[in-house]
């Protein structure tokens, strides 16, 4: 029997606001534990939570982006489970009545594109950090990152692969990057994913029985836990097994999953709304507010630079990788009005060198005024694509403009053609043979002589330049 | 007269006119506070040096002509509001050795009020409890009668006003709290308009009902007071934007002309004969000031103790969840692991009331019985606030009974649950309703035991409860006691 894979992804994005989403205390990653913490975030008696509004217009900028409806009122909930990373008891987070629904974001498929469904974005409180004691039976907790905001993005069970999966995963990070919300660094958890995976014959309309994969903090983790998962399903179903329902965790090492303890999973959240948090409303205008807001979402950016710059559908790709990326590029294309010739030193060079030396875009050395002015000095022959290169590389390391560098360097080509005439002549005058093997016909020898009037000029001379003068001695005889 | 015996407006006259000083005062309640509190036990904690120092800081205050709304006056704290550096127990073992390192916002403003602060008084654990009788150090007396319960959950703070133990003190109310105590001690007790004091700093029991308010010892105290605690507070998401008028200006001005509503349901079954007497008794005083009474029905008055009985449970269950022994307070020894440190701390730390509405709590909330129990309840609530919008559209206050009995006796209901719950039937509906009651001395048993008279009103009408209930108090001359200590 053929079984078709039925996944469900839920992503945890750490928001990018200042301050925690109920109480004023710093959302930095890295400080020494238990530092950006009050009464309010460690749960102390009698302390109250007043919701950041920030969060709410994260939030509704992720919604827009994907084509979620956002709800006129939507309230928080407690949800209720014991764990020392919980101070209070209880997450406030969001459940009978979400802010966000009925979205969706399209992915490539097969060189085609299919539309991936949201069943509802929320947003809610993150809990602490526990440390172990690797010598001691001493565990310690670290309460920093409680009550940084949260948004849960929860797909529709629609994604039928791992790769899918992994493509859908890209999008939403993509999309939460750009949008400036979240920094998408999986490594601190600032992105972070669970997976419902469940089988069924293909054809189907019903689901099998799921299991939930926990623990995979890299795109990379996530394809490869789903595929093992799907296999794993796929043997059990095979052989004539039952799939358990149950949480698994993810061993990145072993490349294996392992359930969780029953005991830890057997949850029941007992769920309520809050009394402490009025509900909230979102009306038209705010929301109208912040749609005008939205930068451009880099699908949209992709199509346009493709249409706009007459650029291949891979260049666009790695262009928009990033919205500084794309902003200096197009801030280039600007400058020097070359699209495509902008794009492959961007691509190119810039990008190796930022690879190089761990750079970043927006701190570039090259700023793209400069960029474009090197462009621009091609364009008009005053250096050759080969000087270029290595202007672009001494513009990196010193920041000049490319004018001080060719100038300091004395990179400027030759495009003075009577003293060029007057070295094509004495290659000429040095090489009679070469003279008459191209006379009889054998053309092939004018590369010999370009190499020769090139070596001459220690590389500075205008290429054209060479070809048309050469042409016309080697002809004049 | 003992300058123990007086109230904030008349030591405030005294302070003003220098007649006297706040070390005095401080000095004398702290002599009562001596003589009587081996009997009565009305507080936690006392802070007699704190309290000494501030008073000593009020007189300097006083000298240099910076008299603030309560400079010098000894107040007493219910152990549920967050004292800076000083121990908070909330009646309960669980939080033995608790120092917040912040003031609740109530306590902020009574100390830039300029108040002297006596103590932090008793109450049932986590404020559950009628009687005073579930706290984990033990059980307050009544200054009535000794033999007798104050009342509850505020019973330390009732009691120490009605023993000259403080000239004023504050309490919590979440079904009854510090109506029912004022009433079984005699003297008056308001609770706002839920949203209308910051609840910020009082720890939680029921956070949809808990407020905030004052015992004193006449009404013209309790104006004074709410001029210092109401009002809008960016730390609380529940609390209210409106504006706070001046509460004194309510005062002396009558009601002739007032529309009275009397709740037909209020007066069934269960309510002790001396008690309807003399609220009938209060009906007539109402008219004779020129006040219609009409009967009027809060239909869903009998679903009012069913309801309470789930949602203060239900949001107990999870505000006490944060009582687990990781953080501060009681962490019980010798545990094997996480799962063992939870269910000893848990278990050894909460009293056996705390732990049954838990229970209770986290049963109604539980996944498959939600619907039948928080879900209906929530909407059962919805129709009893309805009852009241209706029956305020018609009528300027209500009247009712604050209990249905005078105090009962120690250990009289410790072993029926629901009998202990029902001492609250009458004051309960207004916090499933959100609206302000205030309870007023009526008279008292041919024992001589105090009866209250509670006055309710609408949303944010607690200057028509002032007025209404400082109109009462002149008229009825009730006969002013002391209890025999």
């Amino acid at each position: 029997m053929e079984f078709e894979p039925v996944i469900g992804l839920e992503v945890h994005a750490q928001l990018l606001t200042e301050a925690k989403i109920f109480c004023g205390c710093s959302t930095k990653f890295g400080a020494a534990p238990n530092t950006h913490t009050c009464p309010i975030c460690l749960g102390m008696p009698g302390v109250l939570p007043v919701l950041n509004r920030k969060v709410v217009e994260f939030m509704m900028k992720m919604a827009l982006a994907t084509n979620c409806r956002i709800n006129p009122e939507c309230n928080f909930a407690r949800k209720n489970y014991f764990y020392p990373d919980l101070p209070k008891g209880y997450q406030i987070s969001q459940y009978a009545h979400p802010p966000a629904e009925h979205g969706w974001i399209e992915v490539e498929n097969n060189g085609g594109k299919k539309r991936i469904g949201i069943t509802r974005i929320h947003m809610e409180e993150d809990a602490g950090k526990l440390l172990h004691d690797e010598h001691n039976p001493t565990s310690y907790v670290d309460l920093n990152r409680t009550g940084v905001p949260l948004i849960e993005i929860v797909s529709e069970p629609d994604i039928r692969s791992a790769e899918e999966a992994a493509s859908y995963l890209r999008r939403l990070h993509e999309t939460l990057v750009y949008l400036e919300i979240c920094d998408g660094n999986m490594e601190e958890g600032s992105f972070r994913c669970d997976a419902n995976v469940s089988l069924r014959p293909k054809g189907s309309a019903a689901f099998g029985t799921r299991a939930e994969l926990k623990n995979m903090n890299s795109f990379r983790n996530v394809q490869r836990a789903l595929e093992y998962e799907i296999k794993r399903q796929q043997y059990i179903l095979e052989g004539g097994g039952e799939v358990v329902q149950e949480t698994r965790l993810w061993d990145d090492t072993a490349g294996v999953s392992h359930p969780m303890r029953s005991k830890e999973e057997a949850h029941d959240y007992r769920y309520f709304p809050d009394p402490d948090l009025v509900p909230i409303q979102i009306d038209e205008a705010w929301i109208e507010a912040i749609r005008r807001g939205l930068p451009e979402l880099p699908q949209a950016k992709r199509e346009r630079f493709v249409r706009d710059y007459q650029i291949p559908p891979y260049d666009a790709g790695v262009l928009t990788a990033s919205r500084a990326l794309a902003d200096y590029y197009e801030e280039v294309v600007r400058l020097s009005g070359q699209p495509k010739i902008a794009g492959n030193w961007v691509m190119g060079d810039v990008l190796r060198l930022l690879n190089e030396e761990k750079g970043d875009i927006r701190t570039c050395p090259i700023r793209p005024a400069a960029l474009a002015d090197m462009i621009k000095l091609i364009q008009a022959g005053t250096i050759s694509g080969k000087m270029a290169k290595e202007v672009v590389e001494q513009m990196y390391r010193t920041g000049n403009t490319p004018e001080a560098i060719i100038k300091e360097k004395g990179l400027v080509q030759i495009t003075d053609e009577g003293a060029l005439s007057q070295t094509i002549s004495e290659v000429i005058a040095r090489n009679p043979e070469q003279v008459a093997q191209y006379r009889s016909g054998k053309e092939k020898v004018f590369g010999f002589f370009v190499g020769q009037v090139m070596k001459a000029t220690q590389g500075k001379a205008n290429p054209q330049l060479i070809n048309d003068l050469l042409k016309k001695m080697l002809a004049g005889g | 007269m003992e300058l123990y015996e007086l109230t904030i407006h008349e030591l405030l006259d005294k302070l003003r006119t220098g007649e006297t000083t706040s070390a005095a005062i401080t000095a004398s309640v702290f002599e009562r506070i001596d003589a009587v509190e081996g009997d009565v036990h009305a507080y936690i904690t006392l802070m007699r040096e704190s309290a000494l120092a501030e008073a000593a800081q009020a007189d300097e205050r006083i000298k240099k002509g910076e008299m603030g709304p309560l400079t010098g006056i000894p107040i007493a704290l219910k152990d549920i509001y967050c004292t800076r550096g000083v121990p908070t127990t909330c009646g309960s073992r669980i939080l033995l050795n608790f120092i917040p390192p912040y003031d609740a916002t109530v306590v902020e403003k009574l100390r830039a009020a300029g108040a002297v602060f006596t103590g932090k008084t008793n109450m049932d654990e986590f404020a559950m409890g009628s009687s005073t009788e579930t706290s984990a150090f033990g059980v307050t007396r009544n200054p009535w009668d000794l033999e007798r319960i104050p009342g509850g959950s505020s019973g330390g703070s009732a009691a120490a006003v009605a023993a000259d133990e403080c000239i004023a003190a504050f309490g919590s109310d979440t079904g009854g709290s510090i109506r029912q105590p004022a009433a079984l001690c005699g003297i008056v007790g308001l609770k706002p308009t839920y949203g209308r004091v910051s609840r910020y700093g009082l720890i939680a029991f029921a956070s949809s009902l808990d407020q905030i308010g004052p015992f004193t010892k006449d009404v013209e105290d309790a104006a004074i007071l709410m001029n210092v605690i109401a009002g809008y507070d960016p730390r609380e998401s529940t609390s209210v934007p409106e504006e706070v008028p001046d509460y004194r200006t309510f005062l002396g001005k009558g009601i002739e002309g007032w529309t009275v509503g009397i709740p037909k349901e209020y007066f069934v079954e269960g309510i002790d004969p001396e008690v309807e007497a003399a609220i009938r008794r209060a009906i007539q005083v109402v008219e004779g000031m020129g006040a219609r009474c009409v009967e009027v029905s809060l239909p869903h008055s009998r679903y009012c103790l069913a309801v309470y009985y789930i949602v203060a449970p239900a949001e107990a269950s999870s505000n006490l969840a944060r009582y687990d022994g990781v953080k501060y307070g009681f962490r019980a020894e010798e545990c094997r692991d996480l799962l063992d440190m939870y269910k000893k701390s848990r278990s050894a730390g909460f009293g056996a009331e705390v732990k049954r509405r838990i229970m209770i709590g986290t049963y109604a909330l539980s996944s498959g019985y939600y619907d039948a129990y928080y879900k209906k309840a929530s909407q059962v609530r919805a129709l009893i606030k309805g009852d009241f919008d209706e029956a305020f559209k018609r009528c300027d206050v209500l009247l009712t009974p604050t209990t249905p009995t005078p105090a009962f006796r120690i250990g009289e209901k410790m072993d029926d649950p629901i009998q202990m719950y029902l001492s609250d039937i009458f004051t309960i509906s207004t916090n499933l309703a959100g609206v302000p009651g205030i309870s007023v001395p009526c008279g008292y048993t041919r024992a001589g035991l105090p009866i209250g008279v509670q006055f309710m009103a609408g949303h944010f009408q607690e200057g028509r409860l002032i007025q209404c209930a400082s109109a009462y108090e002149k008229q009825a001359k009730i006969e002013k006691r002391r209890p025999k200590l």
